[in-house]
Order: structure tokens, then C-alpha cells, then sequence
């Protein structure tokens, strides 16, 4: 009897430990550490805790290569709703966590990894709160970091070669940036038709949508998602890809309600005008970043197309995106060119 | 780092009891120190940066709204983003009912300050420069106001731009006045935007004066009510240093004030001189476009009680093509002022109505040129009009702009 009650003791406790803060998640302020959310059971690992699911998209932003690990909390007894061509409806409570990292070495993942930031997307009563905290030198935990930090770092590529970078965490503001849609701030990866795609859970390999649905996170989706490619997948056709590209790394500020629409270029998935898509549409405030060129896309001539020269530069006053990019990004340059040529 | 904080952060309780004023002043953490106190500020608190010179690596902003954000003077508080390595500009304003004031934001990799989407922004005694003077590598904008409402620039200085010192774009409520701009591509330009007052400013020495441009394809445009006064447009007379496919790329050295394609324009008591290639002209958006919604056609302009002094004497054939065609037109003798002619089809035909018509009176002696575009399509016509009194006519003013 007395064992037994030992027993619940310890494993009500652990179960205090690896639940989520979800008064946290609520509050005004945020903490210093990132550990007080106890969305990990293991800082070190980023093992998570319970109810705290991982989930891949299937076309990502670049982040100057690094790597990143995503989560999904949803608080228990509530559930986010589908909506067409747009990231789910989260309920209040909701956190999407996102660890940026970098292997030792990309062709043996086994030697280990530096971690960079983990960035959080809370949804307070209000709507959305961002916010980024950056790992500290051993590694166990995660400090606030509103006003933003410069990280420098070294890796080794699959070719073998050290490659540096000088990291950026993103400042609060920035973090607007990219996440206001119509003033208001919102996630960007986690549609339904970005989610659609096979995981490989601790339990199981199963498409994420339906998983969501066993847990509970969410009841329907529409049958038809528009579910875009992974660019970097060269079995699918290279519009596809392009435009697949494109939609993740830029339509969220370049789209008819982002943060870009003064520009008129607009290069989300559902976008079919040409010109604002960039064909032989002329810069507005593009200033030099226009590097001399006349038009975003001039098809057949990628040497010609500012869209192109931008991915391209690493120059504070010409380089796309903005902010979240200090080196470019040789493979999808080399498909961009290639969808260019192509037009 | 917590220590050097405490040290330059002083945080002094003002009059109001929930407002606070945050002082700070130079240091080695300038970067972190003056973002992380923009970040914390509530609505009603003051940032003030003390005299001396900040050094950033990276972009600074601000989303925080009715907050002031100032220095110590417009050559005492120095924001210097030479050594910028991030950020696509100086500082960035993304909240509404901010106050900047009293700084210098120097040689940004891209735009100095840019204000997007804020209802109410004042910018006053600030100063935007690149000093290594007018080039391609400098950055695009000195004050770039865009999508927002009540924008109010004044007592402000703008230098070296490599397209337009001032530029207000896609916004609506506006005003420029007491300002400097000088050896930009553009002076000032109001953009797509409606209702704005541009007076007692002074742009000098840049490729173009002052602009009040309209462009297809965006998703303000039209841009209407533009009042132009009391400023001097006078002696501009930089080489057109803007890089390739930007629309002030084709601007002639040596131009006081361009309207292009936009309605309900205003322009009185200027003084305008020292132009090389032209005064001042009227002219239509001259790129094809499929926007069915946009008009290329300048209408319902005023010119009057404007003072105009030599001009044309330098025109600059080499860039864009208004200087060239104007010269060639002209046979050498250029106008003060020039209008292209070109009507909407319909109004070639019918002709055009009364209120959109182009008025000039009580220019002094100012000299005019304009294509009659139906003897321009007939052969044996000189197409070449330059009697300025047919346009003389009754000013119907426009209303001042007024702030929220």
C-alpha cells in the first residue's frame, strides 16, 4: 500500500515536471529562460515533453542552411480548425516551438550538433507573440534574447568544406517582419498543405494531418490542399518547384496582405498574374538594389532579373529576403536560374 | 553588459506616472543597448540618445506606438551604420503616433529611415546622409514614408540619396515642409499618394527637385491633391547617379519639378531656376502598362505665381529620353516649362473637359512648350505650341492638408 502511494507520488510528480506551463504560454511577459516552459523534457537532446508533437513541412524557408526541428503544442481538450490556404486557427494556448541548429559535421550527423535559437510562436488571448531565445556555450539552456544576437559559428558541409556564418537572432521586431499578414502576426509554415506529407513518429510513420486528427488537434481538412512540392525534390516539375520556392521563402511579405504589397510583386502559390508575379515588372522603390536591371524576371535571362540578382547578393542594401540570410543559397539560385531560363 | 546598462541607463519618472523617459548615451553596446530600449518602450515613454556618435552593425526598429524616439541634434546624436552588415535599412518604423527627432541616420546600406503602415508619424530635425557624396552604392532613401497616413516631415536634411532624399509613398495625408534636399537623384517625390502639402523646402543640387510621380501596377495609386509652394527648386545639377531600372534613372540632370500621371496638382509661389534642362514639366507615365485601372495622363494641374529664373541651358541628353526629345522639339530654345500634350484618346477626339484642363497664370515671363498631338500625327503641321497665355485661367485652389 505504502509502495503503491510512493509510487503515484513519484509518477505525479513527473508527470508536474514534463507538462507544458500552460499559464505561461498566457501571461504578459515572457520568462528569461526558455526551460520554464518545460516544452523539453531534455533541454540538451530538445527531447520534448508530453503533448508537445514534432512536425516537418514540406518546403522550408532558408535559414543560412541551418537546421531546424519543429513543434506543436496544442493544450488539452481544445483544437485548432482547418482553413483553406491558410495556416490552421490555433487555439489560445497554442505554441509552435522551432530550434535552429547547426550539425558539427553535415555528413555524420552522429558527432553532434550546436544549437542557435529556439524561437516561439505563443497564441495569447490576444492573438499571436513572438519571441526568441538564444542557447547558451554548454548547451543545457536558453536565454531571451528580445533585442536580438549575433552568433558566430562553424560546421562542416557535406562537401567536407568549414563554412562560417555569422547568425542572426532575430530582434522581437523582426520577428513582424516576416510573421504580420495584415498587421496582425501569424505563423507562416503550418497549412494543412504544407503538413501533408509522411513523419516518421517515435511510434509510427503516418501522414501528419492524420495524426493530428488521432490526437485530437484538429477534426477535418479539405480534401483539396494545393499541397505544394518540396523544391528540392527533382522528380517534380520545375515550375513547381520554383513557385514551391518561392511560396515559403518570400510569399509571406510578398503577397497582396504581407508586409511587401507596397512593391506589387507578389510570389505566394495562389499568385497567377505575371506581372506581379515579376514577368517584366519594373521596380518601385527598389533604389540600387536594382543593380542596374529593369525588370524582376525577364524570362530566358536570369543574368537579367532582379529577382534572381537578389537571391544572389549578400549586401545589406540589395539582398532578399531582408532579414533571416547572411549567405545565399547556392541550390535554389541554380533553380531559379533554371526556372528563368525555362520561361 | 548589465553593468555598462546600469551605468548609461538612467530612467527618469516624468511628469505622467505611467510615462517614462530612458536616456541613453554611447557604448561598445550601443546595437543591443538601443534596440532592446526601443523594444521596451510603452506607449507615452521617450527614448532620448545623448550627444556622440553610435556605430551599428545591424538595422534598428521601432513597433512600439506614441512613443518619441530622439537625440540630441541633428549634428550631435550620429547614428552611423557604415559598418552595416544586416538590415535592408537604417531604422525601420512599423507602429503609429511615433515622434523622431534631433539625429543623423549616416550612410545606411540600403534606405536610411523607412516608416511602413504607421497611422501618424512626425519626423522632425532629422538628417539622413551617405558622406562620401552623390553614388550608385549609396543607399536608395533618406525618408521613406510608405502606406502610412498623417506622415509629417519637417525641419528635416536629405543627402546623397541614389534615388530620392525625401520619398513618400503609396501614403495619404502628407507633409514636407522646412526641409533641405541636396545631391540626391530626387529631391523629393510624393508617390501614389494623396492629399500632401510640399512647402518651404529647399532642393538644390540633386538630378531632379521635386517629383510628383504616379505608377501602375501597385496597390495605392492615382496619386491626387498634391500641393507644391513656396519651395525652391533651384540649381539641381547632379549627373543622374541613380542605378538602371528604377524610375528617377531616366530623370535629366537638371530638372526643377516633374508631374507625372497624377490629378488635382498645385504648384504656386516657387521659385525655380538653375535647371539645366528643364524648370519644370508635365508629362504622362511613359511605359506601356495592361493595368486597366491606372490613368498615365497628368490632369487638373495649376501652375501659377511661380517665380522662374534661367533654366535649359545645360540640357542632359544622356539620360532618359525627355531631355533629347525636348531639345530636339525646342530646336535649342527650351522652355521653363513643358508639357508632353498626350491625352486619352477619347479627349483627342472630343476634346478635354474644363476641370482638367492645364492652367498657368501669373508665371512672370516663364516660357513654354507643348506638342499639339493631332498636328503631331499629320503631316505639314508643326506640331511645336508655345503660347502659354491660351492656358491662363481661373485658380481654383486645393484644400491645405491637414494632420490627424
Amino acid at each position: 500500500m505504502k509502495k503503491t502511494l510512493l509510487a503515484c507520488l513519484i509518477l505525479s510528480f513527473i508527470d508536474f515536471i514534463y507538462a507544458v506551463n500552460d499559464d505561461l504560454i498566457l501571461e504578459d511577459k515572457f520568462p528569461k529562460k526558455l526551460s520554464s516552459f518545460s516544452f523539453f523534457q531534455d533541454n540538451s537532446a530538445q527531447f520534448p515533453s508530453d503533448g508537445v508533437l514534432p512536425y516537418e513541412l514540406i518546403s522550408a524557408l532558408f535559414s543560412d542552411y541551418s537546421y531546424k526541428q519543429r513543434w506543436v503544442y496544442i493544450p488539452k481538450g481544445v483544437q485548432a480548425s482547418f482553413r483553406q490556404d491558410e495556416v490552421f486557427d490555433f487555439p489560445v494556448g497554442s505554441a509552435l516551438i522551432k530550434t535552429f541548429y547547426y550539425p558539427i559535421d553535415e555528413r555524420d550527423l552522429n558527432l553532434g550538433q550546436r544549437l542557435m535559437e529556439t524561437r516561439l510562436l505563443l497564441r495569447k488571448e490576444n492573438g499571436w507573440e513572438a519571441v526568441s531565445y538564444a542557447w547558451n556555450d554548454t548547451q543545457d539552456e536558453a536565454f531571451i534574447k528580445k533585442a536580438g544576437k549575433t552568433i558566430l559559428n562553424e560546421w562542416i558541409d557535406f562537401n567536407g568544406d568549414t563554412r562560417s556564418v555569422r547568425y542572426r537572432v532575430p530582434n522581437k521586431n523582426q520577428c513582424k517582419e516576416c510573421h504580420a499578414n495584415n498587421d496582425a502576426m501569424s505563423p507562416i509554415g503550418p497549412k494543412a498543405r504544407n503538413l501533408n506529407k509522411v513523419f516518421q513518429y517515435s511510434d509510427e510513420s503516418i501522414n501528419q494531418l492524420t495524426k493530428w486528427m488521432k490526437l485530437d488537434f484538429i477534426s477535418t481538412v479539405s480534401e483539396e490542399l494545393n499541397t505544394p512540392v518540396d523544391w528540392n525534390e527533382k522528380n517534380y516539375l520545375l515550375d513547381e518547384r520554383a513557385r514551391s520556392y518561392l511560396d515559403i521563402n518570400c510569399g509571406h511579405c510578398h503577397s497582396s496582405s504581407g508586409a511587401a504589397n507596397s512593391t506589387g510583386l507578389y510570389l505566394n502559390l495562389t499568385e497567377t498574374r505575371e506581372k506581379h508575379i515579376g514577368i517584366y515588372k519594373k521596380p518601385v522603390a527598389t533604389g540600387r538594389a536594382s543593380g542596374n536591371l529593369k525588370y524582376s524576371i525577364v524570362p530566358g535571362k536570369p543574368e537579367e532579373s532582379i529577382l534572381l540578382q537578389r537571391m544572389i547578393s549578400t549586401d545589406p542594401g540589395i539582398m532578399m529576403p531582408e532579414s533571416g540570410r547572411s549567405l545565399s543559397h547556392t541550390e535554389a539560385i541554380e533553380l531559379i536560374e533554371k526556372w528563368i531560363l525555362s520561361l | 553588459m548589465q553593468n555598462l546598462l546600469l551605468i548609461t541607463l538612467l530612467v527618469i519618472s516624468s511628469l505622467s506616472l505611467s510615462s517614462k523617459q530612458v536616456v541613453l548615451g554611447p557604448s561598445p553596446d550601443s546595437q543591443e543597448e538601443i534596440q532592446e530600449a526601443l523594444i521596451d518602450l510603452e506607449p507615452g515613454d521617450v527614448l532620448t540618445l545623448k550627444s556622440g556618435e553610435y556605430f551599428f552593425e545591424d538595422g534598428i526598429s521601432l513597433d512600439v506606438d506614441d512613443v518619441i524616439f530622439e537625440g540630441s541634434g541633428i549634428n550631435e546624436t550620429i547614428l552611423n551604420f557604415g559598418s552595416q552588415v544586416s538590415g535592408a535599412q537604417g531604422l525601420l518604423v512599423t507602429s503609429n503616433g511615433v515622434t523622431i527627432r534631433d539625429f543623423a541616420v549616416l550612410d545606411a546600406k540600403g534606405d536610411a529611415i523607412k516608416v511602413i503602415g504607421a497611422d501618424g508619424i512626425n519626423m522632425v530635425r532629422l538628417r539622413t546622409e551617405w558622406q562620401g557624396g552623390p553614388k550608385e552604392t549609396n543607399g536608395a532613401y533618406g525618408f521613406y514614408p510608405v502606406e502610412s497616413k498623417n506622415v509629417l516631415i519637417d525641419g528635416c536634411v536629405a543627402i546623397g540619396a541614389s534615388d530620392a532624399g525625401i520619398y513618400v509613398g503609396q501614403s495619404q495625408h502628407i507633409i514636407v515642409k522646412n526641409s533641405i534636399a541636396q545631391y540626391n537623384v530626387a529631391g523629393i517625390e510624393i508617390e501614389n499618394s494623396f492629399y500632401a502639402d510640399v512647402f518651404d523646402n529647399i532642393a538644390s543640387h540633386n538630378t531632379g527637385g521635386i517629383l510628383i510621380f504616379d505608377l501602375p501596377d501597385l496597390p495605392q495609386q492615382g496619386g491626387h491633391h498634391v500641393r507644391v509652394f513656396r519651395n525652391k527648386a533651384i540649381n539641381n545639377d547632379t549627373d543622374n547617379f541613380a542605378p538602371e531600372g528604377n524610375i528617377v534613372g531616366e530623370v535629366p540632370r537638371g530638372t526643377g519639378i516633374i508631374i507625372q500621371a497624377n490629378s488635382e496638382v498645385e504648384v504656386f509661389d516657387n521659385d525655380i531656376y538653375g535647371n539645366g534642362t528643364v524648370n519644370l514639366s508635365i508629362v504622362t507615365y511613359g511605359y506601356e502598362t495592361e493595368d486597366e485601372n491606372y490613368n498615365p495622363h497628368p490632369k487638373s494641374i495649376q501652375i501659377h505665381g511661380n517665380r522662374f529664373g534661367e533654366g535649359g541651358f545645360d540640357p542632359d541628353v544622356e539620360t532618359g529620353e525627355l531631355a533629347s526629345i525636348l531639345f530636339a522639339l525646342s530646336e535649342g530654345d527650351m522652355p521653363d516649362i513643358f508639357w508632353d500634350g498626350i491625352l486619352p484618346t477619347s479627349q483627342l477626339i472630343l476634346g478635354q473637359p474644363d476641370n482638367e484642363k492645364l492652367v498657368m497664370s501669373n508665371n512672370g515671363d516663364a516660357t513654354f512648350l507643348t506638342l499639339n498631338p493631332i498636328k503631331y500625327m499629320l503631316p505639314f503641321f508643326d506640331p511645336v505650341e508655345r503660347d502659354i497665355a491660351e492656358y491662363d485661367g481661373e485658380i481654383r485652389p486645393l484644400p491645405p492638408v491637414v494632420l490627424n
